[in-house]
């Protein structure tokens, strides 16, 4: 059976080119970073010269502003509970908003409890931040603004810059998770002016388990690792090297493809929701289609439930997901689709298909083949199809 | 989302692939139609009845993986079954007949039973 993989925004492959940059420091090259002798050396330069390369990805000033974490979630949380602890002598309000990952989310949850207030801002129907309320709610005692670059059930891109710009008027430091953003997206963290930016290398064809912070030059902030002198005493802890090659190695790739990716996997995305919208009636495109991610294409059909869909999906071999991976294992429905006000039904039936740039045209003619007949199977068994029928 | 289905049975993966009484019974003896109030999802259950056996079952099941396989699993139980011994399927007989859910999925077969429960109700109205 032909296997499709379209859930690229929940994980995607290891380039052959990255784990080829890899393998090395799983085997000879097994030096600590920390150690000054030749050992140590030859690590600290793959490290160093990975820095640069994830650096260059969002045109960072200075390499030394990269910091390697554990991954994504973990720069989330390096980033909202680091400045919340620098800062908690200046302000105890954070804003973020409704449809942020639960790396955010979760962090913001966790920090409530301990007495910092949090505004989570709502969005419109397309799932852009409404920036009016963004300006309402700041207060002398806000210290943080955490809004993410791109939404990684939907795709849609947030005014990140027009968000920066009213930070930076009012001199508060502003995050962005850019875990779905990087690599996708050209980025440059100078001109949008942000001040602290997370990344995930397995997003981008890189290793799992691997993350950075960027964070600018001057900011302050605590460290979320305490131990040794890692990472400039900003995360303790001795460097995965060979992870931290991969995600060097991932970033160059993903720079250097960028401007010829970007416009095939739209064009294949497209195609793939024309396709749908010829052979399937009554499906609703979630996500802002003009200012969404290349890959990203999320669905709503009318009357069905997404479980169903995706199971359906994968007894055929095409594997596609609905919401996050994370929180597939939950029952309500996705928290981004009730935010951007679908109702019940519709965000019950989504399903999110993420290309990547592996996937072909027959991929997608497959998936167009043995879609239609799932969906009008599963309607035919809907209770809520017969009703409008 | 590959997890998931990792986590149904052999058995539920069977009856979701191939789901046995779908549709509806034209005229009907009796109509159950219940929420989840924990997911949203719906089933609508029909059940024609003989000498006060249950001859036929049908549904329709707007839900996940678990919920369809349930519904199939109950019309599959009921067929044969005196009124009686029909009121006396609990979710978990439906969800043992499936070797078993998972534990997030087990309130899906409440569903399944509150279905046929609903379904017998109805019948017994239309009857007085
Ligand atoms: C927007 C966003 N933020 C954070 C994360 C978490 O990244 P990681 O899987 O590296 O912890 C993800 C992916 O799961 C994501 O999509
Ligand atoms: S999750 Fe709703 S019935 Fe299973």
């Amino acid at each position: 059976m032909r296997k499709v993989y379209l859930d690229h925004n929940a994980t995607t492959p290891v380039s052959p080119i990255v784990l080829e940059a890899m393998l090395p420091y799983l085997k000879d090259i097994y030096g600590n970073p920390s150690s000054i002798h030749e050992f140590g050396r030859i690590a600290r330069k793959a490290v160093e010269e990975a820095r640069a390369e994830v650096a260059s990805l969002i045109n960072a000033k200075d390499a030394q502003e990269i910091v390697f974490t554990g991954s994504g979630t973990e720069a989330d949380n390096f980033a909202i509970k680091g400045i919340a602890h620098a800062l908690k002598n200046k302000g105890n309000h954070i804003i973020t908003s409704c449809i942020e990952h639960h790396a955010v989310l979760n962090v913001c949850k966790f920090l409530e409890k301990e007495g910092t207030r949090v505004t989570y801002l709502p969005v419109d129907n397309n799932g852009i931040v409404d920036i009016n309320e963004l300006k309402k709610s700041i207060t002398d005692k806000t210290i943080l603004i955490s809004i993410m670059l791109a939404n990684n059930e939907v795709g849609t891109i947030e005014p990140i810059e027009e968000i920066a710009s009213i930070a930076k008027e009012k001199g508060i430091i502003l995050h962005t998770d850019a875990v779905q953003a990087a690599g996708k997206l050209p980025i440059d963290v100078q001109k949008i002016g942000v001040d602290l930016l997370s990344m995930s290398a397995h997003k981008i064809y890189g290793p799992k388990g691997i993350g950075a912070l960027y964070i600018k030059k001057g900011i302050k902030i605590t460290p979320l690792i305490s131990g040794g002198h890692h990472e400039r005493n900003r995360r303790a802890g001795t460097e995965n090297v060979a992870g931290i090659a991969g995600f060097g190695k991932a970033a160059y790739l993903a720079e250097k493809e960028l401007s010829r990716e970007s416009p095939y996997l739209v064009g294949l995305r497209d195609y793939l929701h024309e396709g749908i919208k010829k052979k399937i009636q009554e499906i609703r495109l979630n996500g802002d289609p003009k200012k969404r991610l290349p890959n990203t294409l999320n669905i709503s059909f009318k009357y069905l439930e997404g479980e169903s869909i995706i199971l359906n999906l994968d007894l055929e071999g095409v594997a596609v997901s609905t919401g996050s991976a994370c929180t597939s294992g939950s029952l309500e429905p996705s928290h981004v689709l009730v935010a951007m006000g679908l109702d019940a039904v519709d965000a019950q039936g989504s399903v999110r298909f993420s290309l990547g740039h592996d996937n072909k045209k027959e991929d997608i003619d497959y998936v167009l083949e043995v879609l239609p007949p799932i969906i009008d199977r599963l309607r035919k068994m809907s209770p809520l199809y017969k009703e409008k029928k | 989302m590959t997890d998931q289905a990792h986590l149904y049975s052999e058995k539920v993966m069977e009856h979701f692939r191939n789901p046995r009484n779908v549709g509806e019974i034209k005229d009907p003896d009796g109509i159950g139609h219940v929420g989840n109030p924990v997911c949203g999802d719906i089933m609508e259950l029909y059940i024609k009845v003989k000498d006060g056996v249950i001859v036929d079952a049908k549904f329709k099941t707007f839900g996940c993986g678990a919920a369809i396989a349930t519904s199939s699993m109950v019309t599959e139980l009921v067929k044969g079954k005196t009124i009686d011994e029909a009121l006396k399927i609990s979710n978990r007989a439906v969800a043992e007949a499936l070797g078993g859910l998972p534990p997030v999925k087990m309130h899906c077969s409440v569903l399944a039973e509150e279905a046929l429960k609903s379904a017998i109700e109805d019948y017994v109205k239309r009857k007085k």
